[in-house]
């Protein structure tokens, strides 16, 4: 059986999700052609970030050389999530209009920033 | 009493001062009134002229003590690391006597311009040039040190240019003036190299401590160098006077500087300026002397070349001026060889009595040009002196003078400069000094005869010039007469000016009597050509037609330069252009087409597609990773910045 | 103030002296654009405030403490070791009072502008503000920050205020500023290595005279490296052959103010970069490159002067005569000794007076008769004396005329060449009888000669146009009439920078071989 009290979840784990949401995010970016479905693959790479600063936050803190536990780490996250949220908002703007523009959500014919 | 003198010597800056003075006022102030102008020009000079007389007087007075100690007063002008250079004014007998010709000849030829010059345009212009010229010819004579010298002899050939195109509007005046400047320009050329050099051996370039350090150093190959060393410098020094002075082959300019206003022609291309050469070797002798022999040799040779040179051109010319020109030129080869022959005093003295009847002839041909409206060939001309007297008589004095026939001011002069030449084991210098002897007083003559005697020509109303022009015209001819007399012993000219060790000379009367034979013939030649008709110029001219031709067109020298000018400077400009156009500017533009083929191939990875970008970002994240994975040591390695900052 | 941690010490006339012209480049963005007269008034006060500031440092300036005067000094930003270091001596208060003498007036020269008045004196006035901020700096960082805000206006002005002759205002605008920014590019790189290296003891500095003091820290190749891309970068500055070619197609495209102020002054950036920088703080690569650059410098005298020969256009005539110019100045900094350093910065002066002089009577004279070429020109002294005075003038101190200043400056440098560098001395000096050729061929043919009826109804500089007339003929024969009062300025900022012993040392230094 397994021993439950010895299953922690150590940092590792945390980066590891964290890589993974990064990847997904990443091939969403490089293959989706919805250009909506591309913004939301950005969220999942800033999630990714989040959940790193979060961990970092958490497990490199050294009771021994620092007292205070500073909520560095979450501050980081909570402005990325602020970020993305204007984010969010332009880059639909944009979208909305493009769309508006062209009849097209599709990032390949989205091409006319060339040369 | 010497102290005396002192105080009135150290006032000799006033002398070109005032000029300078009367030049600004002209300039700022008095431009619109011709009146004023000239009043306040000649004022100016008149000024000049009698301090320049108080000075001569006190040098007279102040006798030994002055030609042994010359008075020199100096200021600081430049004061920097490795350059010290002093303005000052040096008072001895050569510069009184030089301050003395210039004021002189300057004073009747701006009087005689009143005539001359009247209802012209630039009247005003033209005295502010005056004025700036005698100024800076003033300033020269009385320079202390080489630098102040060749500021003042530029500042001379500024003037001369100016007043050489004076008449801009003429083509040829303006051809001319360019000429004049480019010429002498190449002679300045060597003079600055010469001061250089002199600086950089001697660390000063003040005449007397030049010359002090010659003395002293002497045989000191540690200080002086060897002498080839003082040769080379001694031959540089000279190229300049070369320039100045007309001397072959820079003597080019001289005649076309012709074109400007006669007057100008008498003040500065006869009298004043073209000495400026003769004037410098006579202050820098002592470098000559300490050089080796081959410098005084060869400006002996040279000096005598263009004696003859121009003498033999002045015979084939036929416009009056030009004549002179000619004249001029023999005349300053005159001065040189007498310097190269070490007839210093023997040079100076001609210096002075050459500005006195050179002078005279150019204001009296001025005056025929004036009464025939600009007319200067002299075959239009004829029978001028019953039309002329005064003009004709002042002008036969100055033939009489040039000719070296006594008691005349030339007279003295040349024979001083002959005998030394004999004397001092010249030859051939003396040889070919008389031949010039003879020749000039032929083409003197002929000119003479032509213009003033013979038939007059019925299309010209001639009549005597206004008295402005008249009165100058017999001054000069006063000290074209008696100004020889200061050569007599009771006067003792070569006793002030001399270099080295004073020795009395009693003039050599069969030598003068030589001379004087010379001249005779050549005069008697003219007359027997010119007036009895006995020998047809014509014919002679066409037995010798290639030698006619030759001199005619003054031996082609123009041309040749001309060539030259053309085809080998103009034609390397051109090349050069063309060099900086297609390939200086080719390989910057090639360059430049490079970089924008290379952006046109490139712009192709632009493909607008955002994933592309992405991927692309990604992967180079991937690899630069992979890079630093490798080691940062080994990156390091390539880092050029590292290379750059790293310590010793 | 006194909020500020360590001001070290505060002359306050530097700072104003800068900002008079851009206070009034800020008035002027707030006037209207068709006010041009005030636009103009406004301009010339802003320049003449900086003008009579400027006299005052030179005049008030003491000789004999020497060394760095009117200084301010407040840190920047303290960890890069960057300070707003502003300060003059000798070597930079004759190029300060130039740059001043000149950008007063460009200011003039321009006053018949008509086009886009409110934009051109907002960019001349930048221009000129830039390029007085690299003379007064007394950090390298400061420095460099001055010089790039020059190159743009410049840029702009030619493009919309040029002429287009031989080739196209566009290509002439573009060419200038490539070749500036590729200097600079040189520049930039040789500065962050002269930073890194005088860093080495953790202690970053970009203080001209302190990265002078820290010899020890720059190694013999370093200091090679390191000089090479100052020359480099320098030199094209001050169009050394083979650098030059924007400068004969700069001047002729751009419009008069702008060729005035970039021959006056902003070329002189170069020679005054190479003094400052150049032989101050890398003397041992100077040293290694002089012979180099002075054979270049030679070939620039007298391979521009040839070109200039061969010019039909007035502008080019005096292009490539700057160029050839400016060989003197590249020749005196190789020859590395303190009279022909004195004699080059003299030089710098003087030509900057002549030169603008030069392009603004030629602007006057393409103003308004709408040419350059020579050969259609001709005989204007009689209808226009005032300018002929003007020209004459210029191309006498452009051909070394004892009494203009020009002609005691290239003395100085000859006497301090000729012991280093007797064969380059001699070849360059035969260079003053090419000058005196282009530029009497020049003279006579523009000016002198029959009157021509087409140019009858020309008229003659009046007004505020004989500004530069007036200012830079005065400057021009008082200097070279009193020498002292410039080249003894100089002499003490040469003296009091220890550029003496400096060189004594390296001349006694062993040289190496390059890496």
């Amino acid at each position: 059986m397994m021993n439950l009290s010895n299953l922690s979840v150590g940092l590792s784990t945390y980066l590891l999700v964290g890589a993974m949401l990064f990847c997904l995010g990443l091939y969403g970016v490089l293959a989706k052609r919805n250009i909506i479905a591309l913004l939301m693959s950005i969220e999942l790479m800033l999630n990714a970030v989040n959940i790193n600063f979060v961990a970092f936050n958490r497990f490199l803190w050294n009771q021994k050389i620092d007292v205070h536990y500073l909520l560095t780490g979450h501050v980081a996250a909570i402005f990325v999530i602020v970020v993305a949220a204007a984010e969010v908002a332009v880059g639909l703007a944009l979208i909305i209009t493009i769309y508006r523009n062209r009849r097209s959500t599709n990032v390949d014919e989205l091409n006319w920033l060339k040369w | 009493m010497f102290k005396e003198m002192h105080d009135l010597f150290q006032w000799a800056w006033l002398i070109p001062a005032l000029p300078f003075l009367s030049f600004l006022i002209i300039a700022f102030i008095t431009k619109r009134s011709k009146r004023l102008s000239s009043t306040v020009s000649i004022l100016a000079i008149l000024t000049s002229l009698s301090l320049a007389i108080a000075i001569g007087l006190g040098v007279i007075q102040a006798g030994k003590e002055i030609v042994e100690h010359p008075a020199i007063v100096n200021v600081n002008w430049l004061n920097i690391v490795g350059l010290q250079i002093d303005f000052g004014t040096i008072v001895d007998p050569l510069s009184a006597m030089m301050l003395f010709v210039v004021t002189l000849v300057a004073s009747m030829v701006q009087i005689y311009s009143l005539g001359y010059m009247h209802g012209d345009e630039g009247f005003s212009r033209y005295y502010a040039y005056q004025s700036l010229f005698a100024s800076s010819m003033l300033g020269m004579v009385l320079a202390t040190n080489l630098l102040q010298l060749f500021i003042f002899w530029e500042l001379v050939g500024l003037c001369s240019y100016l007043l050489i195109g004076f008449w801009f509007f003429k083509v040829s005046a303006r051809e001319a003036a360019k000429k004049a400047f480019m010429t002498t320009r190449v002679g300045d050329f060597g003079l600055l190299l010469g001061m250089l050099f002199l600086y950089t051996k001697f660390g000063t370039l003040d005449f007397a401590a030049l010359s002090a350090a010659l003395n002293t150093n002497f045989q000191d190959v540690l200080v002086i160098g060897t002498a080839g060393y003082v040769t080379v410098m001694a031959f540089l020094v000279f190229l300049g006077p070369i320039g100045k002075s007309g001397q072959f082959p820079l003597h080019v300019w001289l005649p076309d500087a012709m074109e400007g206003p006669t007057p100008v022609s008498a003040l500065i291309h006869a009298a004043t300026m073209v000495v400026a050469g003769v004037y410098l070797v006579a202050r820098m002798y002592f470098l000559f002397d300490f050089a080796s022999p081959a410098a005084l040799q060869f400006i002996a040779g040279l000096g005598a070349f263009t004696a003859i040179f121009a003498a033999s051109i002045a015979i084939a010319q036929d416009d009056i001026k030009r004549i002179l020109a000619y004249s001029t030129l023999s005349q300053l080869g005159y001065m040189m060889f007498a310097l190269g022959v070490g007839s210093y005093s023997g040079s100076m003295f001609h210096l002075m009595t050459h500005a006195f009847f050179k002078a005279l002839m150019f204001l009296g041909a001025g005056s025929v040009i004036y009464a025939l409206h600009h007319k200067q060939d002299i075959w239009d001309m004829g029978g001028l002196w019953k039309k002329m007297p005064i003009t004709g008589t002042t002008f036969f004095i100055g033939v009489l003078a040039i000719s070296g026939m006594p008691p005349f001011a030339g007279f003295w002069s040349k024979d001083e400069i002959l005998a030394n030449a004999l004397h001092n084991g010249h030859p051939i210098i003396y040889g070919v000094g008389l031949f010039t002897a003879f020749l000039t007083a032929f083409y003197m003559s002929r000119l003479f005869f032509v213009v003033f005697m013979g038939p007059e020509k019925p299309e010209n109303h001639p009549h005597e010039s206004p008295w402005s022009m008249t009165i100058p015209l017999m001054i000069l001819a006063f000290f074209s007469v008696f100004g020889g007399f200061v050569a007599l012993p009771e006067h003792n000219f070569a006793w002030y000016i001399h270099y080295g060790e004073f020795h009395h000379e009693a003039i050599a009367w069969g030598l003068a009597g030589i001379s004087v034979l010379a001249g005779l013939l050549g005069i008697g030649l003219a007359y027997i050509t010119y007036v009895k008709k006995l020998i047809s110029a014509e014919s002679v001219a066409g037995q010798f037609s290639g030698v006619y031709k030759l001199l005619k067109n003054k031996y082609y020298v123009d041309e040749l330069y001309l060539w030259i000018i053309k085809n080998i400077m103009d034609g390397m400009a051109k090349v050069l252009y063309w060099f900086d156009i297609y390939i200086v500017d080719g390989i910057v533009n090639g360059l430049a087409l490079v970089t924008r083929g290379s952006g046109k191939v490139l712009r192709r990875t632009n493909t607008g597609q955002l994933q592309t970008y992405a991927m692309v970002f990604f992967f180079a994240v991937v690899v630069i990773f992979m890079a630093f994975a490798i080691g940062e040591s080994q990156l390091a390695a390539i880092n050029p910045l590292a290379t750059l900052g790293g310590a010793k | 103030m006194s909020a500020l941690p360590t001001v070290e010490s505060m002359s306050m006339l530097l700072p104003f002296t800068i900002l008079a012209p851009l206070v009034a480049m800020l008035l002027i963005v707030f006037l209207p654009k068709e006010e041009t007269k005030t636009i103009k008034i406004v301009s010339a006060m802003g320049m003449l405030v900086s003008l009579v500031l400027s006299l005052y440092a030179f005049l008030t300036y003491q000789w004999a403490e020497g060394g760095m005067q009117f200084t301010l000094t407040i840190p920047w930003v303290p960890d890069l070791g960057v300070n707003l270091a502003l300060g003059v001596d000798g070597l930079s208060l004759p190029m300060l009072l130039l740059t001043n003498l000149i950008g007063f007036a460009s200011i003039y020269a321009s006053w018949n502008i008509d086009k886009r008045v409110k934009e051109f004196f907002i960019l001349l006035l930048i221009l000129i503000a830039g390029v007085m901020g690299t003379f007064i700096a007394r950090d390298l960082f400061i420095f460099f920050l001055f010089y790039e805000i020059v190159v743009i206006p410049i840029y702009i002005m030619v493009v919309i205020w040029g002429s287009t002759k031989r080739v196209t205002k566009e290509y002439a605008a573009m060419k200038l500023t490539i070749y500036l920014l590729i200097g600079s590019a040189f520049l930039l790189v040789g500065m962050v290595a002269l930073y890194l290296a005088a860093g080495a003891n953790g202690n970053p500095t970009f203080m001209f005279d302190q990265l002078a003091a820290r010899q020890d820290l720059y190694s013999p190749a370093f200091q090679k490296v390191a000089f090479a891309l100052m020359i480099i970068g320098f030199g094209s500055l001050i169009s050394m052959f083979p650098f030059h070619s924007w400068s004969p197609d700069g001047y002729a495209g751009a419009p008069t103010a702008v060729s005035m102020i970039h021959a006056g002054v902003l070329k002189k950036i170069g020679g005054y970069g190479l003094i400052r920088l150049g032989i101050f703080v890398l003397p041992v690569g100077a040293k290694f490159w002089a012979p180099y650059i002075a054979t270049l410098a030679v070939v620039s005298v007298l391979y521009a002067a040839f070109i200039a020969l061969a010019q039909k256009d007035l502008k080019y005539v005096v292009g490539y005569s700057s160029v050839s110019h400016m060989g003197y100045v590249i020749i005196a900094i190789a020859a590395l000794n303190p009279t022909a350093v004195t004699g080059a910065v003299g030089m710098m002066f003087a030509h900057g007076v002549m030169a603008a002089l030069f392009f603004s009577m030629i602007g006057f004279i393409y103003e308004k008769s709408h040419t350059r070429n020579i050969a259609d020109l001709g005989g204007l002294a009689h209808q226009m004396p005032r300018l002929a005075i003007g020209f004459v003038i210029a191309g006498m101190a452009s051909l070394g005329l004892p009494g203009t200043v020009n002609f005691i400056t290239e003395f100085t440098i000859f006497m301090g060449v000729i012991n280093v560098f007797p064969v380059h001395a001699v070849l360059g000096i035969a260079g003053i009888i090419f000058t005196a050729v282009y530029i009497l061929r020049t003279i006579a043919n523009v000016l002198f000669g029959p009157r021509r009826s087409e140019w009858d109804h020309l008229t003659d500089i009046r007004g505020p146009e004989l500004v530069p007339l007036v200012l830079f003929g005065f400057v021009i024969f008082f200097a070279g009439i009193f020498p002292n009062v410039l080249l003894g300025m100089i002499d003490t900022g040469v003296t009091s920078s220890g550029l003496a012993k400096v060189l004594e040392t390296v001349s006694q230094a062993k040289m190496g071989g390059l890496f």
